[in-house]
């Protein structure tokens, strides 16, 4: 039997450890195209300022992007250190995207991001800037090629369970590439990281315009941020409606919890926009918008939403129809050529991730009883109220950026970008805002996921290694303990670079070097022996 | 599946080879940085000095590790129960590496902000230790695959790993452990000495000639060894194009077992040799001066040894010591056939690519690292 503690522990490293790991990423997104557009502005007028600019907003995402590196290393092994039967059950769809993930994004942006900071005085203006873009590109195309594999995690596409290598094997490569979910996730995603970087800039910005320092380099940040923020955010709520219209074609149970609908409601749905739980766990006092539910979610007005009561009696109908298929499986095990189980399986293999779910209660899933059934069918409804909640938090603060930076760009382009200094100093108290907005966003992406690791394949609980608890113990507090004291260092050493500005030119001289630039540049001529 | 122009045997033994291709492209790319990462606090005795040794890898090295990342995708995509088995069943040494590892991007950034010595001194040993500790324990690990590993596979493929890890320090994986270091240790310094001068160059240069005598003398006894020890051999059938299941064959333990393929393919023996020759001629060309030489006899030193471990064990991957017939190998650990043959146009399409820029970012920073040139530049480490 599966040991639930390792099980619980597993998920609670991942999603710390995952979650750490996003902090760094949205800011390496944005800042990224943040520093292109500055450099791109240094090379089309020559102002030194931009360059001064892009150096000092490289300063930090510098820092920032050693932190990226440092955790994301962890995430490439985790899957096969924590959820080996994942990694076995799915590699052979999941693995592609992240190997080509290294091969096309990763190794690009770390293999130029070294060139980003040393090659300054190594390389002419044109071709630093070009480094700059392949770096940022870099870190677009990481983001791209990881919502394919979690998107195929949410909308299993292009692929079958072959029941003789026990797992599901990729029948369709264009279809995993092409999921509907993962494009939707990606551009969702990596215009959240472009409100990250112009929100990070903007305070950072503000508070340098609210004491008087750095006045021009802080004006012209400010309104590169304010005009790349305002797309921003009008492409994360747009997009992330696009998300929710095409979670409800595979995930419906996920947009009821979310909506903490337990009755299937007739078309056109309502949008509840505050609810409390009654003793139930069931929506009591309510504020409901009529019709917006249903038009978010099936741009219809005449499709129902199915209700979590509904979805989970459907659950009870593909538990019972996955026994049969988990039955058909063993028959093929014990004798491959049986072609009476394998016509069974065929049909019925899509629901055998759901009974799998009976796996939690015991060990031949064909045998289980009405009441384990129903059990297992109450399994798949993921936890409803923290992901009401979470869901409005991120909602209701991508709503605000909106309005947010669209006041910032009309004062922007009438020129008053340091007059106003209660906006000011609210613009730096925002500056934490996107991370709880973008957390919030995977919390829901991932929780709402439950029960299922692959939605309607794979049970989460099934997926895990087996470990002992020890295991992860020891290694859930070594994460805990390194990521808090490298997060302290972080801060502190951000809020110094912060503090002592921009640099004002990009070499200083050492004394008596007058020439320092030159002598910077490579020794080129006779390099007979390595660098001699 | 008609389709796919190359059979499902050819695949599996290409993507076997080119996982050997990112392995050891790792081993060398990352060696050189993990190298002189292990010798920083030895080598390089003041913060000037160690500033040098630094700024000498830190343009490049976070594109070197991304030959290890590439590496575990690979193995994820390419042969995921592989995957799956040994990254589970090493838990705790992979926890050990991955935290050493974490050190080294942050002890990079963060090291060169603070001026006080105390806080420059603790990051030095985080960074060697971010060298140091992932160049042996990924040699310990290669060690305990020579060994077999204790997991046993279920009808279901779940693996269950029965060993802990003390376990994993087993005399004959410490002595592979520390080849693993010393000819990665003999890497970095023949770096430092290309690209420095001085009393950091001598020192790295006794220290290279060191080490790399170290690796020699090691990786000879490792070969004796594995003469005298248990190896795994195949004994039944393995049909290269069957769909994976690791219970369908036996495996037996015969003694030296680890030689039986240079004697069915004699030219295997190439890798042995290249690997004692090559460390050889580095440390000769570390006594002569010869920088370039050094440099690359050490490279193609590490070239030899870890493709000797590969061919010793060919056809397996991660032998099992309790439930032998459990052990995996190319032929019944891989990919379907489709994933095998999309992940190879990928493969061939972006690596090329990768080694083309990965050269150009190489050629721009050319050059020798010195103190006068470090303090121009605000983004030096």
């Amino acid at each position: 039997m599966i040991d639930m503690t390792v099980v619980e522990l597993s998920r609670w490293q991942f999603a710390a450890t995952a979650m750490y790991h996003f902090i760094f990423v949205p800011l390496t997104l944005g800042l990224s195209f943040m520093m292109v557009i500055m450099e791109s502005v240094y090379v089309m007028t020559g102002r030194e300022i931009w360059r001064k600019a892009t150096l000092f907003w490289g300063t930090l995402f510098g820092v920032n992007f050693a932190m990226g590196v440092a955790t994301g290393i962890v995430m490439e092994f985790q899957f096969g250190m924590n959820w080996s039967y994942y990694s076995h059950y799915v590699g052979d769809i999941f693995g592609a995207p992240l190997a080509i993930e290294g091969l096309m994004a990763f190794f690009l942006e770390a293999t130029f991001i070294g060139l980003f900071f040393f090659g300054w005085d190594r390389l002419s203006k044109v071709g630093h800037l070009v480094v700059t873009w392949l770096t940022a590109i870099g870190a677009n195309f990481s983001a791209l090629w990881i919502l394919v594999a979690n998107g195929w995690m949410q909308n299993p596409v292009g692929s079958k369970f072959n029941p003789d290598t026990m797992r599901m094997e990729i029948t369709d490569f264009m279809a995993v590439i092409f999921n509907p979910v993962a494009q939707a996730k990606f551009v969702h995603t990596v215009s959240a990281g472009y409100l990250c970087g112009a929100v990070f800039v903007l305070s950072i910005s503000a508070l340098f315009l609210v004491k008087g320092k750095h006045v021009e380099l802080a004006k012209r940040s400010a309104v590169v941020a304010a005009s790349f923020g305002l797309a921003a955010a009008l492409s994360v709520v747009v997009l992330g409606d696009e998300s929710g219209y095409v979670a409800t074609e595979h995930q419906k149970m996920k947009i009821a919890a979310l909506e903490a609908m337990y009755h299937t409601e007739a078309a056109p749905a309502p949008w509840t926009l505050l609810a409390f739980p009654d003793e139930n766990g069931e929506p009591g006092f309510q504020i409901s918008v009529p019709w917006v539910g249903g038009l978010i979610t099936t741009r219809s007005f005449d499709q129902p939403l199915p209700g979590i009561n509904e979805l989970v009696e459907r659950a009870q109908h593909r538990i019972r129809s996955g026994m049969v298929a988990y039955q058909a499986l063993q028959e093929i095990r014990a004798d491959g050529s049986n072609a009476e189980a394998r016509a069974v399986f065929d049909e019925r293999w899509a629901d055998l991730g759901y009974g799998l779910l009976l796996k939690r209660y015991r060990d031949d899933v064909q045998n289980a009883t009405d009441e384990e059934i129903a059990m297992a069918a109450a399994d798949t409804v993921p936890g409803v109220w923290p992901l009401f909640w979470t869901f409005r938090i991120m909602m209701g603060l991508g709503f605000f950026y909106i309005a947010f930076f669209a006041l910032w760009f009309y004062r922007a382009s009438r020129g008053w970008i340091d007059t106003n200094k209660p906006l000011l100093w609210l613009t730096v108290f925002l500056l934490p805002t996107p991370w709880i907005a973008i957390e919030a966003g995977w919390f829901i992406a991932e929780f709402g996921r439950q029960p299922w690791v692959v939605e309607g394949v794979l049970p989460t609980f099934y997926a895990a290694s087996s470990l002992s608890v020890l295991d992860l113990v020891l290694s859930l507090s070594f994460f805990v303990l390194l990521y808090t004291v490298l997060f302290v260092i972080m801060v502190i050493l951000m809020v110094r670079i912060v503090r002592a500005g921009p640099k004002d030119k990009l070499f200083t001289p050492s004394e008596g070097d007058e020439d320092f630039v030159m002598a910077a540049l490579p020794a080129t001529p006779a390099t007979k022996e390595l660098g001699s | 599946m008609s389709t796919i122009p190359l059979d499902y045997e050819t695949l599996r033994l290409i993507w076997w080879l080119l996982l050997g291709v990112l392995m050891i492209g790792f081993a060398i790319m990352g060696g050189r940085d993990l190298g002189v990462g292990t010798l920083l606090p030895f080598v390089a005795r003041t913060d000037e000095e160690r500033r040098i040794l630094l700024n000498l890898i830190g343009p490049t090295w976070e594109g070197n590790q991304v030959w290890l990342i590439l590496g575990g995708g690979a193995i994820f995509a390419a042969f995921p129960p592989l995957y799956a088995v040994s990254f589970s069943g090493f838990y705790l040494a992979m926890l050990v590496i991955l935290l050493a590892l974490i050190l080294r991007p942050v002890g990079f950034k963060f090291r060169g902000k603070v001026e006080d010595p105390r806080w420059r001194a603790t990051w030095d040993w985080g960074l060697f230790i971010g060298g140091f500790v992932p160049s042996l324990i990924m040699g310990v690990a290669v060690g305990n695959v020579l060994l077999g590993a204790p997991f046993h596979i279920d009808d279901t493929m779940r693996m269950f790993y029965t060993g802990n890890f003390f376990q994993l320090l087993m005399p004959f994986a410490l002595l592979a452990g520390l080849v693993s270091v010393g000819m990665i240790a003999t890497l970095g310094a023949t770096l430092i000495v290309g690209r420095t001068d001085g009393m950091l160059a001598e020192r790295a240069r006794r220290y290279g000639i060191w080490s790399g005598l170290a690796t020699l003398v090691l990786f000879a006894l490792g070969g004796v060894w594995v003469a005298v020890m248990n190896g795994y051999v195949v004994t039944s059938v393995i049909d290269p194009n069957a769909p994976i299941n690791p219970l369908a064959k036996t495996v037996e333990l015969v003694q030296g077992g680890w030689l039986r393929n240079y004697g069915t393919y004699p030219w295997m023996i190439a890798a042995p040799v290249i690997g004692l020759l090559g460390v050889a001629v580095a440390v000769l060309g570390l006594q002569r001066g010869l920088k370039w030489t050094a440099y690359l006899a050490a490279a193609a030193g590490i070239f030899g040894i870890v493709a000797t471990a590969g061919v010793s064990i060919f056809p397996f991957f991660l032998p099992s010591s309790t439930m032998p017939n459990a052990g995996l190998t190319l032929w019944d650990a891989s990919s379907s056939h489709l994933t095998l043959f999309v992940m190879l146009l990928a493969t061939g399409f972006f690596l090329p690519i990768i080694v083309l820029y990965t050269a150009w970012v190489f050629r721009v920073m050319r050059g020798p690292v010195t103190g006068q040139n470090l303090g121009k530049n605000p983004n030096a480490y």
